[in-house]
């Protein structure tokens, strides 16, 4: 889950991690008073902000209130503004890169730094770079810095501001559950001072239960992702034209795929979980339905989730929203044959392996 | 030992959960010795003929050497170091949606203490003939040659069943989980694998996400001599999305299906397009 940068930079600023001075606003009777330049900043979850018109400077009273005006409730490809974010400017004497990530292989904390920074990391070659793994029942220890701060050839002054924003860095990314927490650019101001000029935090949707205060919208789900993630299904929108259900994430990747392989356009990914629920089908075709698919793809591998179950969840649907769509089911394993006799009475043979259903409903969905 | 053999003495952690009962039935009818279960209050009283205990200090005077752990997922980091700490050598976490951070740090206490730790959010471990540990059909399976390492749950029973279908059996079948950190890789499944007396050919089962196996396949070039065949999920996901498993997402370009397929290939192991086509490729 990607936070706003001034949610980030509220934390960062709470953990002891310099910032500018600044605050948010929702409307424009929010404002202060103009007292010096500042930095007018759109609060939307897209990178390349500047590049797109979100991020202007306002260098007297009118064009703070002109600037704010103008973005609040404006939209950034495709995304509403509805926070804007009035910030001190910054003389910027030098930018650096930090932050912290996981590094999976590892199963191990990463620090990547560089006297490169306010650009992409990818862009920065590979010997300008420092990355140190952490060992998290170490933790975080000043050895580590000192290393870092050495490879930036930051002056001792500095480098003391360094080692705390790092030591705070890492209990930011520890405690709120991170999976990135990245500054960029990390700046020397001209006047000697190191800020994090800018926020990136990254938190673990898996740990959210532990942060109930953070509740956002992820901007690059649609409206129907949205809704399936609220009823708790795993859900992807695809660009295709083949409805799928299926019972595990790799089963249903694999079902996708072969479609793909097959010249079948699958319209989403929707997984089932290893639940054992005849509503849970039901919701499930409910969410397919409101893709408009041509054909639906049903691909059920039966342990815990059980044959006879999901071929009922169908049989109720087909029922309950009169579908006209072909429905092509699978049906292996556990229940299969009552599952079988059950889609029987509905009108539908369901096959016992997965490529001869794909074939069909690939078929189907060309003539539908 | 492939993780489970016949003396294998399993605790199950949250036993009277829906989970934990349900899956203590399955492992005790494919004959895994289920010696007790943990549910705190609920000492004395019996589950499927196992006995309940309140802690992993009582559950001890069983002697087990493996914990089951069932637990809901905000309970799970202390569910593990009470394992850990109880002395079991083999710890598998069933439960999904496990916070990433409390998984690293699981599976490094373990290893400071030579605990192996399968999952979280992974299908566990069952060697027929043996034991299981785990959630995987017990109908799927028949004794035999071919050992499987896989990061999904059912599409591993997909695949195992079309093994057994063309007249194969399985040695050994570890799923190690769907998240971006599990307590094994495929290259501690392939030592095991391949020092396994009981093993002739190796199928793994990867998927986008990480680089798990691009590592594997290193591993296979220099060390790993018996059969290999590969198949690999995710090669229509777009880059930047999650696709049911927390780690398979295609990040900044890495961990893309491609990536993977050219891996196994470039050292000789066959990626079958289709999860039906694998045992074509075992002869």
């Amino acid at each position: 889950m990607n936070l706003y940068e001034y949610m980030g930079k509220n934390i960062f600023r709470s953990s002891g991690i310099p910032v500018p001075d600044g605050y948010v606003v929702e409307k424009l009777s929010e404002l202060k008073p103009f007292e010096k330049p500042v930095a007018v900043k759109s609060q939307i979850l897209l990178g390349g902000r500047g590049k797109s018109g979100g991020i202007k400077f306002a260098r007297n009273a009118d064009e703070l209130k002109d600037f704010t005006g103008q973005l609040l409730g404006s939209k950034i490809r495709g995304l509403e503004v509805k926070k804007v974010l009035i910030e001190e400017m910054i003389n910027i004497d030098h930018e650096f890169y930090l932050s912290i990530a996981l590094s999976r292989p590892d199963r191990r904390p990463i620090i990547i730094a560089s006297a490169q920074g306010g650009v992409e990391i990818e862009s920065v070659p590979e010997d300008k770079i420092i990355k140190r793994l952490v060992d998290p029942i170490l933790g975080y220890s000043d050895y580590l810095g000192r290393e870092i701060s050495q490879f930036l050839g930051l002056s001792k002054d500095i480098s003391k501001d360094f080692m705390s924003i790092l030591r705070n860095l890492y209990n930011v990314y520890v405690g709120e559950d991170c999976e990135l927490v990245e500054i960029n650019p990390l700046v020397i101001t001209k006047e000697g001072k190191m800020i994090a000029a800018d926020s990136k935090i990254v938190m673990d949707t898996d740990s959210m239960y532990r942060h109930r205060d953070i509740n956002i919208t992820d901007p690059e789900k649609t409206p129907l992702e949205l809704e399936a993630q609220s009823k708790g299904y795993a859900f992807v929108e695809l660009d295709g034209n083949i409805g799928v259900i299926a019972n595990g994430a790799g089963l249903t990747m694999a079902t996708l795929d072969a479609l793909t392989l097959h010249k079948g356009r699958p319209r989403n990914f929707l997984d089932l979980g290893g639940t054992d629920s005849v509503d849970i089908v039901i919701t499930a075709f409910d969410l397919v339905l409101k893709a408009k698919p041509s054909a639906i793809l049903v691909n059920i591998f039966g342990g815990v989730t059980k044959c006879d179950t999901v071929a009922s969840g169908i049989a109720s649907a087909k029922e309950k929203f009169n579908i006209k769509q072909p429905i092509v089911v699978r049906l292996s394993g556990v229940h299969e044959e009552e599952g079988r006799e059950i889609l029987k009475k509905s009108g539908i043979d369901a096959y016992s392996q997965m490529m001869p259903a794909i074939e069909a409903v690939v078929n189907k969905a060309v003539t539908a | 030992m492939a993780y489970v053999d016949e003396n294998t003495r399993v605790v199950v952690q949250g036993i009277t959960g829906h989970q934990g009962s349900f899956h203590t039935a399955e492992m005790i009818k494919f004959g895994t010795k289920v010696v007790a279960g943990v549910t705190p209050g609920k000492k004395g009283e019996k589950i499927h003929d196992v006995p309940i205990v309140n802690s992993m200090r009582e559950a001890m005077d069983y002697e087990p050497n493996a914990s089951m752990i069932a637990v809901p997922a905000p309970f799970v980091k202390d569910a593990a170091y009470e394992a850990i700490d109880a002395g079991v050598k083999l710890i598998y976490i069933l439960t999904e949606k496990v916070p990433f951070h409390d998984t690293m740090e699981i599976f490094h206490q373990a290893s400071l203490r030579s605990v192996t730790l399968l999952g979280p959010n992974g299908p566990g471990v069952t060697r027929p003939g043996y034991s299981k540990i785990g959630i995987m059909p017990n109908q799927i399976f028949r004794k035999g040659d071919v050992a499987v390492a896989s990061r999904s749950g059912t599409l591993t029973y997909e695949i195992v069943d079309s093994i057994t279908r063309a007249g194969y059996g399985e040695s050994t079948v570890v799923g190690l989980g769907g998240d971006p950190v599990v307590g094994l890789t495929f290259v501690d499944v392939l030592k095991v694998f391949e020092n396994d007396p009981d093993t002739k050919r190796i199928v793994l089962v990867g998927e986008i996400g990480g680089s798990n196996e691009e590592k594997a396949a290193e591993y296979i070039r220099d060390h790993v001599k018996k059969k290999v065949v590969a198949y690999i999920t995710g090669r229509s996901a777009p880059p930047g999305k999650r696709m049911g498993h927390a780690g398979a997402i295609i990040e900044k370009g890495v961990g893309t299906a491609e990536s993977k397929i050219k891996a196994f290939n470039s050292v000789g192991v066959k990626v079958a397009d289709y999860p039906d086509d694998v045992p074509k490729y075992l002869g």
